[in-house]
């Protein structure tokens, strides 16, 4: 069930409310609503252009600078392979390849049935239990290909 | 207040969280009033210990006993041992990885001994979500005396006197830093606090946010004050759920005991607080982009002059600091200048944290004086390069940092001396790398995260890393040619020279070191066809031994992409064409019949 236009603008107007007037509002919005929808979906896009009167070509230069937004829907599950330094001497290229070959999705993909979405991330900072992934919210440290798909089958 | 005789601490920070602390601090906590011990002990929850490799991490007190990789199996027996009978659970201890030595007090395990904690003071000792432990740990007496005993000029000059510098990267003179922006004109300052920790390798500054947040409100208040501004930004990685969380607690708590806000302990000194989530974006640690995107554009740098001195935030003289640099100015307000002055070499005062990791026994945070050698750090405290394997090389300072070899390992870390020898402290992530890394791979590693993190203002650094990339990536998977090494040097010191900001201007230095350092890895991957540490998977294959292989079909079972065929009758075998190269086969084997070649 998707939203209808006019709950979304209502929706954008309480997000944007605290920040009408003042400055700054931009990415704090960004963030609200990317929170709200799982992703920022075109119509509330331009709903926020229109109420806090920034053109769309401004919000969508912000939108895809920054590695944290997206603009299309995504898993329910997000992978995150960590591919800083510390993961990367200790193996975690492996990982990836075999995540995505296990899995059928590219870098930044979302599988076909919407389970997961498979994101490379530089460094969550639990360096020293390298090679480290998240699921969702959770770390999980100390992986090896041979463990890590049972670890994420185990999310619905 | 109640009295126990003895406290349990749980490391909660983010390492030890995700070994499992969570169902033991459940467990201890249950066994604990099972037990009917709750009136006697207490359970605390702390941030990062550091040895984060070890965890979940127990800490006894008064004894100060460290128990290792607790799960909540071993609880029953801690409780039982340890606070029933007063004996020692000498299963956990730590023990040391040559000799097998098991050590029972905290601070005699190696990792520890040659610590010396300023900044980390109070991580893993203290409940970071209760501001009257941090005050029980001499929190806010700089500030108190600060406000009451000190002007602002005062306290600008005993920053001077102690020698701090920006642990940041740069390692610019804080005091000097602060001057400027106390000298430029404008009636509305701003403090900020870089919290983005964009090197991929480096978590001292989330420990100290998760751990220890109230030093750094403490820190930037002081900095306000000397500075005369009265309103602070902490601008924080989005990928640091738990420490935005702590800093919210903190702050309400400053705010609740008046010491964030108007008229600070009833003086004129009034400072206001925010924290800005960041959003993913590693030139947003840069600080003219920082600042941009604190103001809701996209995170791209400026030139400068104009200084944030001058022209900050918002057009307002403000002035920017590291996590870590601010952790450490309470301190040297409450002990002294010259005291901070005493410890560390004559450029470089003080001491750094280290983000130790890679393929090291103990990785983790370590707060060393400056001129600590990496040897010390590496050997003594890391315990020795994981499963006995050989030392090739340590990486410093990120991906604008540099490569070192066995032949700097008794160089005393500091400033100078790493950037004589071609890399740099930057925020101090110190990747241990064995005979198993390749230096090429690294350093095409170190490219690919500047140029996809490259925000493409300049072309200097928007193409030149970019060729960088392509040459690296020829060079790995077999397709180099000797003229490529010249091409790369050239583009690196183009590229190095003509970036408009840090990003660019130090984004070589992987490669060049790398170059210096390593030359002869680059020759084998382009003259003999060869990756000599067996890492570059174009360069190399998975095959099993026919002669070893007992036919039990685990590798084939276990394959991603069943390329491996074999029976009862037949020994396995890898189809080469097919093979993704994951290792797998070689991990799950049970007759080591699989090699890499
Ligand atoms: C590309 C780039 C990324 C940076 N990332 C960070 C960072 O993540 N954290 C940080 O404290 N400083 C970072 N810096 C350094 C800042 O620009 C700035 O020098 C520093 O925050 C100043 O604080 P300090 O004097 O206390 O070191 C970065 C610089 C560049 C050029
Ligand atoms: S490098 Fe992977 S968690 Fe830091």
């Amino acid at each position: 069930m998707s939203p209808t236009k006019a709950s979304t603008e209502e929706r954008i107007r309480q997000i944007v409310a605290p920040w009408k007037g003042g400055h700054g509002g931009t990415i704090p919005v960004l963030q609200e609503v990317q929170k709200e929808f799982g992703y920022l979906p075109e119509d509330a896009l331009m709903a926020v252009s229109k109420e806090m009167k920034i053109p769309p070509s401004e919000l969508y230069g912000v939108a895809t600078f920054y590695a944290q937004f997206h603009l299309n829907p995504r898993g329910r599950h997000i992978i995150r392979v960590c591919r800083g330094t510390a993961c990367h001497v200790r193996g975690s290229l492996i990982l990836l390849d075999k995540i995505k070959k296990v899995l059928q999705v590219e870098e930044n993909g979302t599988t076909e049935d919407l389970r997961y979405t498979l994101e490379p991330v530089a460094c969550v900072g639990a360096c020293g239990l390298a090679p480290v992934m998240m699921v969702d919210e959770d770390t999980h440290g100390r992986l090896t290909p041979d463990k890590i798909m049972e670890v994420i089958n185990s999310y619905e | 207040m109640a009295l126990y005789r003895a406290h349990v601490l749980v490391c909660k920070g983010t390492g030890c969280k995700s070994s499992g602390a969570a169902p033991v601090y459940d467990a201890l906590k249950e066994e604990i009033t099972r037990r009917g011990l709750d009136k006697e002990v207490m359970l605390v929850e702390t941030g990062c210990h550091g040895m984060c490799e070890m965890g979940p991490i127990v800490v006894v007190y008064p004894e100060g006993s460290l128990y290792c990789r607790v799960t909540a199996d071993d609880v029953a027996e801690i409780v039982e041992e340890h606070l029933y009978k007063g004996r020692l659970v000498q299963r956990l201890l730590y023990t040391t990885p040559e000799d097998k030595v098991k050590i029972p007090h905290y601070r005699d395990i190696p990792f520890y001994k040659k610590q010396f904690r300023i900044a980390l003071r109070n991580c893993g000792y203290i409940n970071p979500d209760n501001i009257e432990e941090y005050i029980a740990r001499d929190g806010y007496v700089a500030l108190a005396k600060a406000l009451t005993a000190m002007d602002p000029e005062d306290v600008l000059a005993e920053v001077k006197t102690s020698g701090l510098r920006g642990r940041g990267g740069g390692g610019f003179p804080t005091g000097l830093k602060w001057e400027f922006c106390r000298r430029a004109k404008g009636d509305k300052k701003y403090v900020i606090c870089n919290a983005d920790e964009g090197d991929p390798g480096a978590f001292m500054d989330r420990s100290i946010l998760e751990g220890d947040p109230h030093a750094l409100i403490e820190g930037m208040m002081l900095g306000a004050y000397a500075i005369g501004a009265d309103e602070g930004y902490i601008y924080c990685r989005a990928e640091y759920p738990l420490a935005i969380k702590r800093l919210g607690v903190a702050m309400a708590q400053c705010t609740e005991y008046g010491l964030l806000g108007d008229n600070i302990m009833g003086t004129d000194f009034s400072f206001h607080l925010h924290v800005k989530e960041g959003a993913g974006a590693f030139v947003c640690g840069e600080e003219t982009a920082l600042m941009a995107s604190i103001e809701g554009e996209r995170g791209m740098p400026r030139p400068r002059p104009p200084f944030p001195a001058n022209k900050g935030l918002w057009g307002k003289p403000s002035n920017i600091n590291n996590v870590e640099t601010w952790a450490n100015v309470p301190s040297i307000i409450r002990e002294g200048g010259e005291w901070f002055a005493s410890i560390g070499t004559e450029k470089s005062k003080g001491t750094k944290v280290f983000a130790l990791t890679g393929k090291v026994n103990n990785t983790g945070l370590v707060e060393v004086p400056m001129g600590t050698t990496i040897r010390e750090i590496v050997f003594d405290m890391g315990g020795g390069i994981l499963n006995g394997r050989k030392f090739k090389a340590v990486q410093i300072g990120g991906p604008s940092g540099g490569c070192l070899t066995e032949e700097h390992l008794d160089l005393p870390v500091n400033y100078e001396s790493l950037t004589a020898a071609g890399a740099i402290m930057g925020s101090g992530g110190l990747v241990v790398m064995d005979e198993d890394t390749c230096m090429v791979d690294v350093a095409r590693f170190f490219l690919e995260f500047t140029q996809r993190e490259s925000c493409g203002k300049c072309v200097p650094c928007r193409e030149g890393t970019k060729q960088m990339l392509l040459t690296l990536e020829k060079i790995t998977s077999g397709k180099g040619k000797m003229k490529d090494l010249e091409t790369l040097e050239e583009l690196a010191l183009m590229v190095k020279e003509m970036s408009l900001c840090g990003l660019g201007q130090t984004a070589p230095n992987p490669v060049l070191t790398t170059l210096r350092y390593f030359r002869d890895e680059y020759e084998a991957h382009i003259k003999d066809k060869k990756c000599p540490a067996k890492a570059c998977s174009a360069l190399i294959s998975f095959v099993i031994d026919a002669e070893k292989c007992r036919k039990c079909g685990i590798c084939a079972k276990n394959c991603p992409v069943d390329c491996i065929a074999g029976d009862r009758n037949t020994p396995y075998v890898i189809d080469q064409e097919r093979c993704i190269k994951c290792g797998t086969c070689l991990e799950v084997c049970p007759f080591q019949a699989v090699s890499k070649v």
